[in-house]
């Protein structure tokens, strides 16, 4: 072969390279890139402004102002206050809604902020005898013809909203009655359910995955330290050590899955724990970043030299001496960074929460004590499937940017654990 | 509070306390006494705090060990007495459970029927229980709504009672007699440390055991639960049935409605696995092979992040990345417009998604082994004069290709136990086919379809889920197994 023609060849060997990170990167370009374009709309949201002057004789029959009384008027009561209202403020900024029937009327405005209303005026009775600015909810339909989800043409095709609806909504935002802002909601407000996907947060999945990233740190960062100890430093070469290295290396590679079956037989099923729970959850993600923690921390420990130890225990300190003393502070870093990844891991990890029931609709927070691990709940990932097979795009929108919240907890914790790594690696 | 325990805030509360106390005075005490002898003048082979420490461990253990023993027993007697009086409230296990709750609750709340309402009334039925039987409680009851329940009831409270004595008198007794032992030993002659150390030993090793207790309690569930279904349903239908088609019926209905077969499921599973690999191996690999032999340094550092910003990404994104972006743009530009359909569910999709998740797996696995392979055969290669590309392709990817295929052999592992891709992007159909724009249900994705949802539990449907489980857990295993020996043994070649 001539020289020309090898070079030719080395030539198309190193564009095969450049080729293939070249698709790769597009690849993230274009996971991220997808993201963030469906997600980025769930962080603002459309409300109304309203002016209510709320009809305090309907809404406290005893008139008494005592919350306990008032909770017997139902939503339904404050459901057609905020319709009136709707139509007084309609009419004092001048626009015309002759084309929409009550029905329609009513949709404007979100299933959820009767509720909301209701929630106000039990908070605070005196709001029945004063004219108040409130800011409801608007329909999750009309949320999405600002942001360019809906048009007129699906509107006409669809049962929640109308044309006229959107007319109306458009009349309304040009006279400042309608605004769409940063939704602080989505991270505060639980679930909603199928209606009204406006009212959907993520309240109740953060507070489930952080208890169960907070049992997985308290349980798997002693046992995994302890067994990573055990097996660099104190483990007699036998079948036994052998078994337990073999055991962890293949326990690393199960899939995710078979730790849901394990957490249901044997969490569920037999230790009767309850389901949906943190405790369970947070257990089977114990068993599932174990092995990734252990190995890390292994790593960790095995790059400590060999001198420290020995000049330890030239100076007279036992081997538990020189290895609690000096071998394991000098590990920690790395094992730090370890951890933190395990906990991305499991922060991350969906499948196994499946089956343990955690995709449950859960609109209750958890107990704000430890008793609220055993409280059913969700958690982020499982939310995000939960929103996605849903099947409305105002969910699918949702599911994308609860993605993105997630995705910012991942990218925090893995550049705290870079950090880490950076400052407290020690070069020997 | 859940668990097995039956009583709401159980007796291990009231024996915190005093294995606290313990604790704490053991360890001061025998801390004091060996450095009173130190004072002396005397020569001690452990250092003060471990004296404290073997006091703790001297108490702590018996401590333990009695309270978890009396809290067994209680259980034991209040399960047989749940087995012998309540014989008729259930039947089945889910109703035992239910029984265990309303007690649990009954006796938090009281019961209606009492005449003191609350605790109070509870508390004075059971001392009349205790002294007359069930018949001096009759009359302190209104109109009880269940006899049966209140006696389970009372009997549990008295049980409550008579083992928090004994538990009390019990630990304290144990904890002065251990104590005081503890105090005794503090000598000369007698080295702590090495009781010490020795104790931590042991807790390590003790921690250990958890991973191999995890792997032994993930394969007597699959098991015995897969034995199980095999007792419902032929388990040569599940090996070899080319159809899966279950049937949730109600219950009445006995026999095989169901066809259960994992054949179709494997296909899928296989397929989706191949399209994965089929894409993320050329690119991990011509990835792993530039960054290491081309790339200058600037270039690795700022492109090698970015491809692990894959690995870290949770695989319910790529899940919806499937769904909402690749499914619909494939069916949009080839399964349309050729007429193949209109599914944006399909294995190609899902297999795309997969593969760009293994990228970054399978090219920084390639990237160690290659980087593994000694300078001296590129300089020697080198030397003869070979260009870079006929140097990677035959001297260092002959070198590497056994640390390469164990790579590919555990990006298949995983690509086979993937759920949320396959789950999302791939369908529900479980079919034999081979045109990869249609959708086909996995192995993974079947597990999630019986387990979710409120099934019932006792039906062949949904313990199929652990035979596809075990049958999953198997596969990745030889795969996994498979791929360490093929890189341990590689990496004997070079050390």
């Amino acid at each position: 072969m001539d020289l020309k023609a090898r070079y030719a060849k080395e030539l198309r060997f190193r564009m095969y390279g450049l080729v293939a990170i070249t698709l790769g990167l597009i690849c993230v370009l274009a996971l991220f890139g997808s993201v963030l374009a469906a997600g980025l709309p769930a962080f603002k949201q459309t409300f109304i402004q309203l002016q209510l002057d709320l009809p305090a004789a309907k809404l406290d029959k005893t008139g008494t102002r005592d919350p306990e009384k008032m909770k017997k008027v139902s939503t339904i009561g404050y459901s057609k206050a905020i319709r009136d209202q709707l139509q007084q403020n309609l009419k004092d900024a001048g626009i015309d809604f002759s084309k929409l029937d009550k029905k329609q009327l009513k949709n404007m405005i979100s299933k959820e902020a009767p509720a909301q209303l209701r929630y106000a005026v039990l908070k605070d009775p005196s709001l029945l005898d004063r004219p108040f600015d409130f800011e409801v909810l608007a329909n999750g339909r009309i949320d999405g013809y600002y942001k360019g989800r809906v048009t007129f043409e699906t509107a006409a095709l669809d049962v929640m909203i109308s044309p006229d609806q959107l007319v109306l909504a458009d009349a309304m935002k040009a006279a400042g009655l309608l605004k769409t802002r940063f939704n602080g909601q989505f991270f505060y407000w639980p679930d909603a359910s199928d209606l009204r996907p406006e009212a959907a947060g993520l309240g109740v999945a953060l507070l489930g995955s952080l208890y169960m990233v907070i049992i997985v740190f308290v349980l798997a960062v002693p046992l995994s330290v302890c067994t990573a100890v055990f097996l660099e430093e104190f483990a007699p070469r036998n079948w036994f050590t052998d078994l337990i290295e073999i055991n962890i290396s293949n326990l690393a590679a199960v899939p995710s899955i078979v730790f849901g079956i394990l957490g249901l037989a044997l969490f569920i099923n037999f230790m009767d724990l309850p389901q949906s729970a943190p405790i369970v959850g947070g257990l089977c993600l114990t068993l599932m970043t174990l092995p990734t923690v252990i190995i890390a921390a292994r790593a960790a420990i095995k790059a400590v030299p060999p001198s420290i130890k020995s000049a330890a225990l030239g100076l007279g300190a036992s081997r538990v001496q020189a290895v609690f003393h000096h071998v394991l502070p000098s590990a920690a870093p790395g094992i730090l960074t370890g951890t933190i990844l395990g906990l991305a891991q499991a922060l991350g990890e969906t499948a196994p929460l499946l089956l343990i029931g955690m995709v449950a609709f859960v609109r209750e927070y958890p107990a704000l004590s430890p008793d609220g691990i055993f409280d059913p709940s969700t958690a982020l990932p499982v939310q995000i499937y939960n929103w996605t097979v849903r099947g409305d795009p105002a969910f699918v929108e949702r599911a994308s940017g609860a993605i993105i919240v997630l995705l910012c907890f991942m990218i925090t914790m893995n550049a705290v654990a870079i950090i880490l790594r950076r400052r407290f690696e020690k070069r020997w | 509070m859940g668990g097995p325990c039956f009583v709401e805030g159980s007796n291990m509360n009231s024996v915190l306390p005093i294995l606290l106390l313990a604790c704490v005075a053991v360890f001061f005490l025998c801390r004091s006494r060996s450095l009173n002898l130190r004072a002396q003048g005397h020569i001690m082979g452990a250092s003060s705090t471990h004296w404290g420490w073997y006091g703790v461990m001297q108490v702590f253990i018996p401590i333990v060990l009695f309270s978890s023993l009396i809290w067994g027993l209680e259980l034991y007697f209040f399960n047989s007495a749940i087995r012998a009086l309540g014989a008729d409230l259930f039947e089945t296990a889910a109703d035992l459970h239910l029984l265990r709750e309303s007690i649990r609750a009954s006796l938090n709340a009281g019961l209606p029927g009492l005449a003191p309402q609350g605790f109070m009334g509870l508390l004075m039925a059971v001392i009349s229980y205790w002294s007359g039987g069930f018949e001096a409680v009759i009359p302190r009851i209104g109109e009880a709504p269940d006899v049966v329940h209140l006696e389970l009831v009372l009997h549990a409270l008295r049980l409550k009672m008579q083992f928090s004595t004994l538990l009390l008198t019990g630990t304290s007794l144990i904890a002065l007699v251990f104590v005081y032992r503890a105090w005794d030993k503090v000598s000369i002659e007698f080295n702590a440390r090495d009781r010490v150390e020795f104790g931590i030993i042991s807790v390590l090793a003790a921690s250990s055991v958890v991973a191999v207790l995890t792997t032994v309690g993930i394969v007597v569930s699959l098991l015995s639960e897969t034995l199980h279904f095999a007792q419902m349903h032929p388990i040569s239908d599940f090996l070899f049935g080319t159809v899966w088609s279950p049937q949730f019926h109600s219950g009445e209905v006995e026999g095989y409605g169901s066809e259960l077969g994992v054949l179709p499921l494997l296909w899928g599973t296989l397929y989706i696995s191949f399209v994965a690999l089929v894409f993320s191996v050329p690119i991990g690999l011509f990835a792993a092979i530039y960054l290491s032999e081309y790339a200058t340094q600037r270039f690795r550092d700022i492109t090698k992040p970015l491809l692990e910003l894959l690995a870290g990404i949770p695989t319910i994104v790529y899940g919806l990345f499937a769904l909402l972006t690749v499914g619909p743009m494939l069916r949009d530009s080839f399964t349309q417009p050729l007429g193949l359909g209109s599914n944006s569910d399909s294995v190609l999709a899902a297999g795309l998604v997969m593969g760009i998740m293994l990228i970054p797996f399978v090219s920084s696995l390639s990237d160690d082994i290659i980087n593994a392979v000694p300078q001296s055969l590129r300089d020697g290669s080198y030397g003869l004069g070979a260009t870079r590309s006929e140097t990677v392709k035959k001297v260092i990817i002959p070198a590497a290709l056994p640390g390469i295929i164990g790579a590919v052999l555990l990006a298949s592992s995983r690509a086979i136990g993937e759920t949320m891709i396959v789950v999302l992007g791939a369908g529900a159909a479980a079919k034999l086919s081979l045109n990869p724009l249609e959708g086909m249900a996995t192995i993974t994705a079947k597990i999630v379809n019986q387990l979710t949802g409120d099934t019932e539990f006792e039906s062949p449907e949904t313990l199929v889920a652990f035979a596809l489980g075990l049958s999953l857990f198997v596969i990745t295993l030889c795969l996994n197994v498979l791929a360490l020996y093929i890189v341990r043994k590689y990496r004997e070649e070079y050390e």
